[in-house]
């Protein structure tokens, strides 16, 4: 290893931080892929693969990819719910790893809903 | 790069990894294999999250889920549910009391949510055997900026504002202290980190050393750099080879880095750290003794002045500080004196750690604001008196400290307030009492451990607190005579006043404000032959009420076969051969066991 100088801990400070990030509670976005035992027998193991692969590169760090039980809408897995800070979630239906792969893209990075992907934009009270 | 989506984090201090932590680590790390998520959760051994009563913990990060007494049989379970099925598990959540939900969150748990983590911010998010998330959480930006921004006069006057004291125990200020190593004229100068932490029952400064070495040594470095020494050494004792290996390891990695050693970041300052380990001696923690066992000599107190600051470490200007002051250092510097200042009273500035202990329900290593108050520690965080029992008193201080009541409940924990009231901030023990606790036993307790630690090289210490002991060991064994209690308070004004060190000079403290408070304890003791806690054996026997069904269940337990009766008949205890070991009282499925006073 190289000794650093002043400035370099910056380097290994952004790199670091991106592999903590999930413990330093700073996220703008959530994506929680459905994994109930019907999402896992619809192929929600092969979107969440593909969405980690898809977040890994290009380096969203501000991004929390999780998991949950079942949506209660069986029939329409994989399925996943986008949670962007400020904003009403929205689920998503019939996932394949290119629909997810854009949804990231379009709705993640960019800030325009998949409308034709979306089953629904807001969620079920729960209070 | 590889993205996960889950962080489970492992507390591996001593307490955890003595539950079984590493056995539950191991059985995860196969169990997420076994499901195929070893590209999406990553598993991460952290320092001592302080909940150390609840162990084995885990954490689950994002969502900062909590789990408690963690076994490797609930691994499985607990990595489908949640790990693939993003189903937080309530089995293993921390429930507060009975019939109360479970509490998912840690920062919703009452022994989390009221304490305010400054020196303990890295205990349980970050490895502390990878220097590099030390530095991702904020790691060495406060020496960066020491040795890029600042004089060692400016650093010294940050210090200073920020009204950071000693941790050690007596809260001498830290600022004032490195002023006058620096003004010192000398070209050799020294620092020491005192890890000896040997009051018992405390463990904030291991703690500190296994969760976050890195702290620790750049705190030292930032003074070392302030002050002008030239060579930096942490005295840990040997009982704490956890936190040795993480020190060392810690130690290595910075200086591969370049952060410690020669030429410091590029900027020409050379500062060299050494790791000492000390045998464990109680009087090796005083500085003076353990400056002369850092030297290789038998580690013995000397009269001061001269202060270690004029003649410390081969006579050389030395400047000591505790674990926790030098943790302390690196984001006063980082973040201001202004912000540091604005926690805590008046006078005592920012956080300080405490070990929680005794009859509470909440035991472990609590760090709060200063300015909480008693009430706050044993109640809110502390979750209250365990089965139920009345509070008592809390022991501060240690073995140097004293023991404060029901009245001072709301005094504010602060340096001059704890002082005030007879007790003492110390190093950061607490020890709270119950309606169960003898305080004279209590006192005695402190004094025994001091009568052992004692170096023997003045006499009011050495046999001063042997004849003290003798005193109080009468007391509880129903001998003493009734101007014993006269002698013991002369006996405690003499050894305060003439002992050599602070452990001399504090030993009666324990002796002296139980007798403040709780003189009537003592008189029943010499005067009536009665301990009113029926803690000492000489001064109670148990007997069995009519509430006996006869079941000999209390029979087949005693293990000195001191109960007699058949099934169906009322039992007896045999005085002569009890030897109050209370085994019945806890076997007892009907209650009928009573410690009564003897006739
Ligand atoms: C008997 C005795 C034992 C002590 N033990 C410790 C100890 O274990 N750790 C510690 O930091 N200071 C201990 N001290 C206090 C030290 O002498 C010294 O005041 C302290 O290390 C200074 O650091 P600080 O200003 O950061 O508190 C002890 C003092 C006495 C009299």
């Amino acid at each position: 290893m190289k000794k650093i100088k002043i400035g370099d801990l910056e380097k290994i400070r952004e790199k670091a931080r991106r592999t903590s990030s999930l413990r330093q509670n700073k996220a703008r976005a959530r994506i929680t892929v459905h994994m109930g035992t019907c999402g896992i027998a619809a192929g929600a193991r092969k979107i969440l693969t593909a969405l980690l692969d898809e977040v890994g590169q290009n380096n969203l760090d501000d991004v929390i990819v999780t998991t949950s039980g079942c949506a209660g809408l069986c029939s329409r897995e994989p399925m996943a719910t986008v949670e962007i800070e400020d904003e009403p979630p929205v689920k998503y239906v019939d996932l394949t790893n290119e629909k997810i792969k854009e949804i990231l893209n379009e709705h993640i990075i960019k800030g325009n809903i998949v409308k034709e992907y979306a089953l629904a934009i807001g969620s079920e009270r729960t209070h | 790069m590889k993205e996960y989506r889950l962080h489970t984090l492992i507390c591996a201090g001593t307490g955890c990894v003595a539950c079984g932590a590493l056995d539950v680590k191991e059985e995860l790390e196969k169990e997420i294999v076994k499901q195929g998520l070893e590209d999406e959760v990553k598993v991460v051994t952290t320092g001592c999250q302080g909940f150390c009563e609840r162990g084995p913990i885990v954490i689950v990060q994002p969502g900062d889920i909590f789990y408690q007494r963690v076994s490797k049989e609930d691994i499985p379970h607990l990595v489908e549910e949640h790990l693939l099925k993003g189903r937080p598990v309530k089995s293993l959540m921390y429930v507060p009391g009975p019939e109360k939900p479970p509490i998912p969150t840690m920062m919703d748990i009452g022994f989390f949510k009221h304490q305010r983590l400054l020196v303990l911010k890295n205990r349980g998010r970050l490895d502390p055997e990878n220097i590099e998330e030390y530095i991702g959480f904020d790691g060495y930006r406060g020496l960066e900026k020491a040795l890029a921004e600042m004089t060692p006069e400016e650093i010294i006057k940050e210090i200073k504002d920020s009204g950071l004291r000693g941790r050690g125990g007596a809260g001498f200020p830290t600022g004032l202290k490195w002023e006058l190593c620096r003004k010192s004229p000398d070209e050799i100068k020294y620092i020491v980190c005192n890890g000896d932490e040997g009051d018992p029952g405390a463990f904030m400064d291991r703690s500190i050393l296994e969760a976050d070495p890195h702290a620790v040594i750049e705190g030292m470095i930032i003074g070392g750099k302030a002050i002008g020494a030239h060579k930096g050494f942490i005295y840990v004792r040997n009982e704490y080879p956890l936190a040795v290996k993480r020190l060392k390891i810690a130690l290595s990695q910075a200086e591969e880095y370049g952060l410690l050693g020669k030429d410091i970041l590029g900027t020409g300052f050379d500062f060299p750290i050494e790791v000492i380990q000390g045998a464990g001696a109680f009087v090796c923690g005083e500085e003076t003794a353990l400056l002369k066992s850092v030297e290789g000599k038998v580690g013995r107190p000397r009269p001061r002045p001269p202060y270690p600051t004029e003649k410390g470490l081969w006579g050389k200007p030395t400047n000591i500080n505790n674990v926790e002051t030098w943790a302390n250092v690196p984001a006063i510097i980082l973040r201001s004196a202004e912000w540091f200042s604005s926690i805590g009273t008046e006078k005592s500035k920012g956080t300080k750690i405490f070990s929680l202990v005794g009859k509470i329900n909440n035991t472990g290593l609590v760090e709060v604001p200063m300015g909480i108050t008693l009430r706050e520690i044993v109640f809110d965080i502390g979750g209250g008196i365990a089965d139920d029992e009345e509070f008592k008193g809390v022991q501060l201080g240690g073995p140097s400290g004293g023991i404060l009541t029901e009245e001072h409940l709301d005094t504010s924990v602060d340096y001059e307030s704890l002082t005030e009231a007879g007790a003492i901030m110390g190093s950061g023990g607490m020890v709270v009492l119950s309606e169960n606790d003898c305080m004279v036993d209590t006192a005695r307790y402190f004094l025994n451990f001091i009568q052992e630690e004692s170096c023997g090289k003045c006499t009011p210490c050495r046999v001063g607190s042997k004849r003290m002991l003798e005193i109080l060991d009468r007391i509880v064994e129903g001998r003493a005579e009734e101007d014993d209690l006269k002698k013991l308070k002369i006996l405690a004004e003499k050894v305060k006043k003439y002992s050599l060190c602070g452990l001399g000079q504090t030993a009666p403290n324990p002796v002296l404000t139980t007798l403040r408070y709780f003189e009537d304890e003592y008189k029943a003791h010499i005067e009536e032959k009665r301990c009113p806690a029926k803690v000492c054996k000489n001064l109670f026997k148990y007997v069995i009420t009519d509430r006996c069904t006869g079941c000999t269940f209390c029979v087949r337990n005693c293990p000195t076969d001191a109960i007699e009766g058949e099934v169906g008949n009322k039992h007896k205890i045999i005085q002569e051969d009890c030897t109050k070991c209370g085994t019945c009282l806890e076997v007892c499925p009907v209650d009928a066991v009573e410690a009564v006073d003897n006739e």
